[in-house]
């Protein structure tokens, strides 16, 4: 087996403010490899953005180790290893679209060959290349996180980082924009790392999904899902896309926690 | 949606429309309150009387309306130097404040008390420090003008979006680029909002620098004179009023265009 592209061993984190100290997440190792589609999901507050962040080395673990591509985080992030995608589309309301997913390539010092040719590139990939010369504004939310997840691949980094970026989306736009996610990836042979509240998301998009207690955050189970490939709509009628969900939602619901009343969180807008 | 470009020029003529129909409205209001109070001429003149004081000729055989041309172009352009020189002093200051919260709390106490003073007592000290030319003039208006532009735009480069630093510090973006490339351009709005009561501050600033005993052109000095004849001549203040007026009217609507060109991709930009 090849050296793995992310790995965290025994991460804690824990939060100091002036109420008192929170602990966020609690011995976290977990390994992914090159390629891999990794969803992390649990309910609200278990540190899932904190575990996304610490890989991404914009938050701090208090312990532990992350190496990522075999270095430490920070050299990752200096290497301009990552792409990442937020909740928010976090574009620039002063730079068009095209300026958006330019953005990276100015900000890496990229050639200007290449500063004017990779971005329609991106903008075809997600299917927006008549939007262009627009105004972040001017588009609708799913087709700006759309151009955010242009913008994240604009370096053709080895990991892209998602913070539950369709979470603000309704129910069938993220469908789609779940496919065309899956469609992106197999072009550009990311290694994904995803963090969503919605169970039928991860199921479609993941190879294996890390199941996290509440806080303080801890995995609970990785189940590796077994769809075939490529995933589809009718994967969504398969009776062992089914079968999975449930699981998932099963280990969600055995913390004992968790069992309090609550159902599976599988909406949109269960933050 | 990109039907709202489309609007915007569709609302001009109504606009103008509008504006005009609110100066009839004034002056409708200002006639009856005329005859209804029954002003006297030298309470409150008739708009014809300050019409007709334009058209008067002064002492030197010149009609008012040069007279208050050339004197309305000194205090415009000390004003438009006074605002330039205000607008970058406030922006260095503001710059200054959003990169060192210890120089923020040194030097903010002193840039809010330099407004508290009045800006009538400071004027004739300026006069007295550089002379009764243009320049001491502008030094005033931009007096009045650093002080918003300090406050708007320093808080303007810290409400940046976390999550847009965020996107910033994972593409391993150097200082540098993370102000001219987020921070900047993301308080362009509230840089023009300041600019805005910029505008018109500058232009009190250079009429009240204009005031002390010495200077010889502005509006200022035409405002002093006709108060000194107001009893003979009361139109003539009142024309002088107008005229200031409409410098900083004139000055304001400046900054909004060119705020318009400037960020026309922000939503809230208002209509004037």
């Amino acid at each position: 087996m090849a050296a793995p592209i992310i790995e965290l061993t025994a991460v804690d984190k824990t939060f100091e403010s002036r109420a008192g100290a929170t602990e966020a997440l609690r011995a976290i190792s977990l390994a992914v490899e090159a390629g891999e589609f990794v969803s992390i999901i649990g309910p609200s507050g278990c540190g899932k953005s904190s575990l996304l962040r610490i890989v991404g080395d914009l938050v701090q673990p208090s312990a532990g180790t992350v190496r990522v591509n075999g270095k430490s985080a920070r050299q990752a992030r200096l290497d301009r290893d990552y792409g990442i995608v937020f909740q928010t589309p976090v574009l620039y309301e002063w730079r068009t679209v095209l300026e958006n997913v330019k953005l990276p390539l100015e900000l890496a010092g990229r050639p200007r060959g290449e500063r004017e040719r990779r971005p329609p590139t991106l903008l075809r990939l997600v299917g927006l290349e008549e939007f262009a010369g627009h105004h972040p504004w001017q588009l609708s939310g799913g087709m700006q996180q759309r151009v955010s997840i242009a913008r994240a691949l604009a370096l053709n980094p080895s990991i892209l980082l998602m913070d539950e970026p369709f979470g603000a989306l309704d129910e069938m736009t993220r469908e789609r924009l779940n496919q065309e996610l899956l469609q992106v990836c197999a072009e550009t042979a990311a290694t994904v790392l995803f963090v969503t509240h919605s169970i039928a998301e991860a199921v479609f998009l993941s190879s294996r999904i890390v199941v996290m207690s509440p806080r303080p955050g801890h995995i609970d189970r990785i189940v590796t899902v077994d769809l075939p490939h490529p995933r589809v709509d009718k994967t969504r009628a398969l009776p062992r896309f089914f079968e999975l969900v449930t699981e998932v939602r099963q280990s969600l619901r055995e913390d004992p926690r968790l069992a309090a009343g609550r159902e599976g969180q599988d909406g949109p807008g269960a933050r | 949606m990109s039907s709202t470009g489309d609007d915007r020029t569709a609302a001009r003529p109504r606009q103008r429309l509008r504006s005009l129909a609110t100066l009839v409205a004034i002056a409708v209001v200002w006639e009856a309150a005329k005859i209804l109070f029954a002003l006297p001429s030298y309470q409150l003149p008739h708009l014809h009387e300050i019409a007709a004081d334009f058209l008067r000729e002064g002492a030197g055989g010149e009609r008012w309306l040069s007279i208050m041309a050339l004197n309305a172009g000194y205090t415009a352009l000390e004003s438009l130097i006074g605002f330039a020189l205000g607008g970058v002093a406030g922006l260095v200051l503001a710059i200054g404040f959003a990169q060192s919260r210890w120089l923020e709390r040194g030097l903010l106490p002193y840039v809010v008390a330099s407004q508290t003073v009045p800006i009538l007592a400071i004027a004739p000290m300026v006069v007295v420090w550089l002379g009764t030319s243009w320049f001491s003039k502008a030094v005033i208006a931009a007096y009045l003008t650093f002080f918003p532009v300090t406050v708007n735009m320093s808080r303007g480069l810290r409400a940046v979006d976390p999550d847009a630093l965020a996107l910033m510090r994972a593409l391993a973006a150097s200082p540098r680029q993370i102000f001219f490339k987020l921070r900047f351009p993301a308080s362009l709005p509230y840089l023009f909002t300041a600019l805005r009561l910029s505008a018109t501050a500058s232009v009190i600033g250079a009429i009240v620098g204009e005031l002390p005993v010495g200077s010889r052109f502005g509006m200022g000095v035409v405002i002093i004179n006709a108060a000194q004849y107001y009893n003979w001549r009361p139109a003539n203040l009142w024309a002088a009023i107008l005229v200031s007026a409409l410098i900083g009217i004139a000055f304001y609507h400046a900054v909004a265009a060119i705020e318009r060109r400037t960020i026309g991709w922000a939503r809230a930009v208002p209509a004037i």
